[in-house]
């Protein structure tokens, strides 16, 4: 076993040429994931909204796109922006920001889903009863519905999280040099020991997925307490 | 934007031909990975709600690596890095086959597996505990009430989850394309570079996997209006 080629190139498994060079490794991983999560969070929560509203010109199109983007393999739509995007635009995107917007769009029409299940999943006394005390629709799903909602939806948006931190690996096919690139280089330069730096790789993804994972059953089961119910 | 659309030129002749045999090759190796991950995932099931210790954490610790790493970096492992784990013989019978496939292959079972076994265990136990001590106090082994109260019940509740791995295994399997299995991602970039008309495949070919989805989605409701919601839960 060659672990030191491992141990070498830690650091750059970690944080890629950082400070000398580009940021990659670990850290352009979680980069990713946190752009992407933050961006998915804003399409989703409108897709998802749209989704469960009776205007039809609104729910149609949010439908249109949760079916597309859910029945499209996300390696699918990332060849999809990476090479349409100089046929659309007339100038290639850097693959770093080609990624993100793949992943935004990917994982917003998941999050859409989880949107959509936690407002119908919430009693509907609650919309009720702040009808009944003089808020408008607007302002019983602004102040009412929707905080309660993205509360309870917590876990599931860290469990989504985990899957787009496990999802920015595929960034690595167009380019972009986050964890699975740097394992790739390696390989490709020492030859001798991919079974270590897979194996150290996949320990280095499961110890930040493992640990959100916790996090969120943690948290579903404190949320549990404070739920409004249906009794 | 000055782009020639051939539409013509994806649809028929080679480059059609190339797709057809791209699906052919997805749905292969989509349809022999969820039969063996059914199987490893139904063991891995058992072992979680058996009353042995070591069973349970192994199951614990297999459905939680597995389901914590990158499908990519796992078919990398077992592409690149299995050589020197796997037994001689294992290797040696490994690399009489289409090597490329069945790395493909190991990876989606061993990935999908994870998450078939938790399906199957949360359908077990979200069965009311009242329904085992009944059949129990009706007179049944454990076996028994297993063989026949929990696990028909268990089984219709596990089916639309199921339908659901098959479809992400489905769209999943475009990953093996990074090692040359030629599935239908491969033959869509194939093309691409053979003609610069990437537009056309990438369409034709995400219509194909949107196709399939819908299909299986409507089954899934299908099933869900008409059988789930004649049993009790």
């Amino acid at each position: 076993m060659h672990w030191d080629v491992v141990w070498n190139n830690f650091e750059y498994f970690l944080i890629g040429a950082y400070p000398q060079g580009p940021l990659g490794g670990l850290a352009m991983s979680i980069l990713l994931a946190l752009g992407g999560i933050f961006g998915a969070f804003w399409v989703g929560l409108a897709a998802g909204l749209m989704r469960i509203s009776k205007r039809r010109w609104l729910r149609l199109p949010a439908v249109i796109y949760i079916e597309i983007i859910r029945g499209t393999p996300l390696l699918m739509l990332i060849f999809w922006f990476y090479f349409l995007a100089p046929i659309l635009f007339g100038q290639a995107l850097p693959e770093a920001q080609c990624a993100l917007v793949a992943l935004i769009i990917f994982t917003g029409a998941y999050i859409a889903e989880i949107v959509r299940a936690g407002v119908i999943a919430l009693p509907k006394g609650q919309t009720e009863a702040a009808r009944g005390t003089g808020l408008s629709l607007f302002q019983a799903q602004a102040y009412v519905v929707i905080p309660q909602a993205l509360f309870n939806m917590i876990p599931s948006f860290v469990n989504q999280f985990v899957s787009l931190t496990k999802d920015t690996s595929l960034a690595f096919l167009i380019g972009v040099n986050e964890l699975t690139k740097t394992a790739t280089q390696v390989n490709n330069r020492t030859l001798t020991a991919p079974t270590e730096i897979f194996i150290t790789i996949a320990v280095l993804y499961f110890i930040v997925c493992y640990v959100l994972t916790e996090f969120s059953r943690r948290l579903e089961k404190r949320i549990n307490r404070y739920q409004a119910r249906n009794r | 934007m000055n782009y020639q659309f051939d539409w013509k030129l994806v649809l028929t002749g080679e480059y059609g031909h190339w797709i057809l045999q791209g699906l052919w090759i997805t749905l292969e190796i989509s349809a022999i990975s969820i039969l063996f991950s059914l199987i490893l995932g139904t063991i891995i099931a058992v072992f979680r709600i058996s009353r042995v210790k070591p069973l349970i954490w192994i199951s614990a610790a297999y459905t939680e690596f597995f389901r914590n790493t990158p499908l990519l970096v796992q078919i990398f492992f077992w592409y690149f890095g299995s050589y020197s784990i796997l037994p001689e013989f294992v290797n040696k019978w490994l690399y009489q086959q289409d090597f490329e496939f069945a790395a493909g292959v190991i990876a989606l079972t061993v990935y999908t597996s994870a998450f078939i076994a938790e399906d199957i265990r949360s359908g077990i136990f979200s069965i009311p505990k009242t329904q085992l001590e009944a059949s129990r106090a009706c007179g049944l082994s454990f076996l028994q009430a297993m063989r026949f109260v929990i696990l028909p019940q268990a089984f219709r509740i596990i089916i639309p989850p199921l339908i659901s791995q098959f479809l992400n295994v489905i769209k999943n399997s475009s990953l093996v394309m990074t090692i040359g299995v030629m599935d239908l991602t491969y033959m869509a970039r194939q093309i691409e570079s053979y003609t610069f008309h990437g537009f056309e495949a990438f369409t034709v070919s995400t219509l194909i996997y949107i196709f399939i989805s819908l299909i299986v989605s409507f089954i899934v409701t299908q099933y869900n209006n008409r059988v789930l919601r004649l049993i009790p839960h």
